[in-house]
């Protein structure tokens, strides 16, 4: 998973990580200034997070199929639950159908608490 | 249609004339006629210190191209940092809905009176094609609904034509949703930084 990630040149431009917690996968997305939207709160800026949900739905996808083609994304929508501070944001994905040829997958990113969510995202792919 | 065949008769209805209208519904209160918007002073082309009060945008190079009476036109210059497919060089789609994101706030703040806090509510955003490697990307944002506590947005980003659209979306937007104040209003000059 590191080295597809090494290999996404956005995932380096926004700093994602992946970390294993009892088993279950994560990708990580640890604060820093830059990627800021409203600074007066301050706010993680709302296309970081959306972006952040969608990587991670990449990855599990491309976790799960072992495939060399990336997946395209057809349709990404995303949630906006709570404002996200300054802190990690981190999310988990779950592939609800894997189709032939389609994949929609829902994933939910949470900061502090994971029964607090920050933003939900619900993706279809093309495999 | 030939001289002979009649034509089909035209029924105007409300409805219709709401899809013939490609302008945005303009934030129109009760109590005045013309809107005047709080950044009216500031329509038209771009100014490069439009996106220094967000970070983020900053840091992807989003650049304001236009704005308008309810919408706003921003690009996203190509680098290959903003890459998610490294096979086919492809810019990643997070990286199109922070464009669009940006845009629709912006779009929102030039569709109000009285400039207040913008939040994203929801975003969807649908891929019709690849982005061609290479090309900067631009999005256009219409704001076409304003209500007390919700603003709604529509839009598409393109990289050649407009009208050949790779990207387009549809969000809606709380207002006022938090006290921390419009981080717009710092554009107004001589207003706005110390509000909150």
């Amino acid at each position: 998973m590191k080295a597809v990630l090494d290999a996404i040149p956005y995932a380096r431009f926004l700093g994602v990580d992946t970390e294993q917690v009892d088993g279950v996968w994560h990708c990580v997305l640890p604060f820093q200034d830059g990627l800021v939207g409203n600074p007066r709160l301050p706010a993680i800026h709302g296309g970081v997070l959306g972006a952040f949900l969608e990587l991670t739905a990449l990855l599990r996808l491309v976790d799960q199929g072992g495939t060399e083609r990336v997946p395209k994304p057809i349709t990404f929508s995303i949630d906006y639950l709570r404002s996200a501070g300054p802190v990690t944001t981190r999310a988990r994905a779950d592939i609800f159908k894997l189709g032939r040829r389609i994949a929609n997958v829902h994933v939910v990113a949470w900061q502090e608490d994971p029964a607090r969510p920050v933003a939900s995202g619900n993706g279809k792919f093309l495999l | 249609m030939g001289a002979g065949s009649p034509e089909p008769e035209r029924v105007p209805t409300a409805e219709a004339g709401a899809l013939a209208s490609t302008s945005p519904r303009r934030y129109n209160p009760a109590v005045s006629d013309e809107p005047r918007y709080a950044l009216g002073f500031m329509f038209g082309p771009g100014k490069p210190d439009m996106v220094s009060f967000t970070p983020h945008a900053q840091r992807l190079g989003i650049q304001v191209v236009e704005t308008g009476p309810c919408f706003a036109v921003v690009r996203l210059p190509y680098r290959t940092e903003l890459i998610g497919d490294p096979g086919r060089k492809v810019i990643f789609g997070g990286a199109i809905t922070t464009l669009l994101d940006h845009a629709s706030g912006l779009a929102i703040a030039c569709s109000l009176e009285e400039l207040r806090a913008i939040a994203t509510i929801d975003l969807r955003v649908d891929y019709l094609r690849a982005a061609e490697p290479g090309l900067d990307l631009t999005g256009r944002i219409d704001c076409y609904r304003v209500t007390r506590n919700v603003a709604f947005v529509r839009g598409t980003a393109w990289d050649r034509r407009p009208d050949d659209p790779f990207a387009s979306c549809m969000g809606s937007f709380m207002l006022g949703a938090n006290p921390a104040g419009s981080p717009f209003t710092r554009l107004i000059p001589g207003d706005g930084t110390e509000q909150s």
